[in-house]
């Protein structure tokens, strides 16, 4: 009897659930992406609603969903229904290929290695620069604080970290010299924001430190924006190549039947006015005629990539960012 | 109630029902989602377990994740009841909004209270600045931790002992008095005894808020290692790189240290209540 009217209440309950499901009207597509990108894709998505609703008489609907970038590709990896991931570091997506979601060759499957955009790692220091801040090995002087995003946490803070390790490598030669110069840079750095954009109010609103180091549209966009005449970019001699690998979700397009559109989409990032909007927010687009009309934001620096300096992305995370590995031991041990 | 539990004999209707219930809601919020942390964490072996629980990165953040929840809880314990005491036993002019603001803690979406917090308490903030020039730097140290544990865990002690303080009749403390009790005599032997269970159940809610507490943490902890990181930021570090048995396995460990601790806190409360002679 009692049982009865448990089984009862359970099947209601499941029976709410399913009402609750959404059912399928309009093609939707939806593209998974970085904390960062919110601001770029809120524009992207419309433009490309517009230009596809153009070429093809239908209506197309892009949702986007944005979060840390680890923590979006796990949800991807757990069944999140995306058409398309949009990331800002390689391995990511590399994550995704290793569970077989991606496809292997999916850096063929777009231009410039299935990046549309790239950017890179520059300071950011307080109006007029006091501290005389011009390059990597600044930072490491002891009158110098820096800000710097958690390296644990964020594609932002490892970024920097590694563009510092690569300066190193190229001026100091030797792994333990680097070791010991990320070691006094992180010395220098009083706090370890959980995200980028944690680090940018610590150095903008509360004051700390002398300089931030983050990605150039993140400099852009306060130097230009949000602290209008307080603060200077300052371009070190070398930092690190920082493009945003895109791909298709191959289990996804195949059950939804969003192959074709998905590839669409991602195709318009490339285009003319894909690359305007990506130039627009800051970030340094492919599109060589662009890029031109957009070179006073972005001056010549010598960038190097994670793939040809510093043997890619899985060496990377095992050599310094896994439990126990270089970064743990110069933040432990300081 | 000895007699409800075996057979039908008690007098109050819908035991059946009403166990059935509480078991399936309990199973499907709490006791499935736990199941899955603990099934995720026996995928490891042994040893990585213990070597992933045990760095002494990790045993640092226990410290301060249990210490500051279990201080942060204390702090709150006695100006908690300050706070009940002035809002049940006084009236004043804006006592309402006072009253609404103690529940501001509980509403707040916790990034918003950490973001305040830091702003306050950052090296330029309103308050940060007074306390720089003395050598005292809360924001992005220890003491910001606790500081923030202090602002979410308040309500929970001026909620639980609120409404027992409203319950005891003035008389008994009028009665202490006649019997030539002082003030400090009153509030220790007379008023005190009977709150104990209602403070202890407060001091259980905060502390059990504080240890699992992110958001409002987070941003003024600074997150240097071995010194401000805090055991729920570990888990975060750790699904970062995709260890996902890594992030369960400490979340294993919170999860006997809390669940020991609340234990420990519930038998200290039925003791007392037993020995008022009041349950709450």
């Amino acid at each position: 009897m009692r049982f009865v009217s448990l089984l009862r209440l359970v099947t209601i309950l499941l029976a709410s659930v399913a009402v609750v499901l959404p059912t399928q009207a309009q093609t939707t597509l939806l593209n998974v992406s970085y904390d960062v990108a919110r601001e770029l894709y809120k524009q992207v998505n419309p433009a490309f609603e517009a230009y596809y609703q153009e070429k093809h008489g239908e209506k197309i609907n892009v949702n986007q969903s944005h979060g840390g970038s680890s923590k979006q590709v796990l949800a991807v990896a757990n069944g999140l229904q995306g058409d398309v991931v949009t990331m800002n570091q390689a391995s990511d997506i590399e994550m995704l290929e290793k569970r077989g979601i991606v496809a292997k060759d999916w850096r063929q499957q777009f231009p410039h290695n299935a990046t549309p955009y790239t950017s890179t790692s520059v300071f950011l220091v307080r109006k007029g620069n006091p501290k005389n801040i011009k390059d990597w090995d600044d930072l490491i002087r002891e009158d110098v604080t820096v800000i710097i995003p958690n390296p644990k946490v964020t594609g932002n803070g490892r970024y920097t970290y590694l563009a510092a390790w690569g300066y190193a490598i190229d001026t100091l030669g030797t792994d333990d010299a680097a070791k010991n110069f990320v070691r006094d840079l992180f010395r220098n750095v009083p706090v370890l924001d959980g995200g980028g954009r944690g680090a940018t109010t610590t150095f903008t609103q509360r004051g700390m430190g002398d300089v931030l180091v983050t990605f150039e549209s993140e400099t852009i966009l306060i130097a230009n924006e949000l602290g209008k005449g307080k603060f200077d970019i300052v371009y070190p001699s070398i930092s690190i190549d920082a493009s945003a690998p895109i791909a298709i979700v191959q289990p996804v397009v195949k059950k939804r039947g969003t192959e074709a559109q998905a590839k669409e989409y991602l195709d318009f990032l490339y285009s003319k006015q894909g690359q305007e909007i990506i130039a627009g927010l800051n970030y340094r687009p492919r599109n060589e005629e662009v890029l031109k009309a957009n070179a006073h934001k972005f001056p010549e620096i010598r960038l190097f990539t994670v793939e040809e300096k510093l043997g890619g992305w899985s060496d990377v995370l095992q050599k310094h960012f896994a439990d126990g590995a270089i970064f743990d031991q110069i933040v432990v041990n300081k | 109630m000895a007699l409800a539990g075996s057979k039908n004999f008690s007098v109050l209707p819908g035991f059946g029902p009403s166990l059935g219930y509480t078991l399936v809601y309990l199973s499907l919020i709490v006791l499935i989602p736990i199941a899955a942390v603990i099934l995720k964490t026996l995928e490891m072996d042994w040893a990585s377990f213990w070597s992933t629980v045990s760095s002494p990165r990790i045993v640092a953040t226990y410290k301060l994740s249990f210490g500051a929840a279990l201080l942060a809880a204390a702090i709150n314990s006695v100006f908690g009841l300050v706070l009940a005491w002035a809002l049940v036993r006084y009236s004043f002019p804006g006592k309402k909004i006072v009253d609404a603001l103690i529940d501001l803690p509980f509403a707040l979406p916790t990034a918003v209270a950490g973001i305040a917090l830091t702003a306050i308490y950052a090296p330029n903030g309103w308050l940060g600045r007074l306390l720089e020039p003395l050598g005292i730097k809360i924001a992005f140290t220890p003491v910001g931790v606790l500081i923030a544990l202090v602002f979410i865990g308040l309500p929970f002690i001026v909620r639980t002992v609120q409404p027992i303080l409203e319950d005891i009749e003035i008389e008994l403390e009028e009665a202490a008095a006649s019997l030539g009790a002082n003030r400090g005599q009153t509030f220790w032997y007379v008023v005190l005894p009977m709150l104990w269970p209602a403070l202890l159940t407060g001091f259980a809610l905060a502390f059990a808020r504080g240890v699992g507490e992110y958001g409002s943490v987070i941003f003024i902890a600074g997150n240097i290692p071995m010194v401000s990181e805090i055991t729920p930021l570990m888990i975060i570090t750790k699904l970062e790189q995709y260890d996902v048995n890594g992030a369960t396995a400490i979340a294993v460990v919170m999860l006997v240290f809390s669940f020991i601790l609340l234990l420990i806190i519930n038998a200290l409360q039925a003791y007392t209540a037993k020995k008022t002679g009041r349950s709450f």
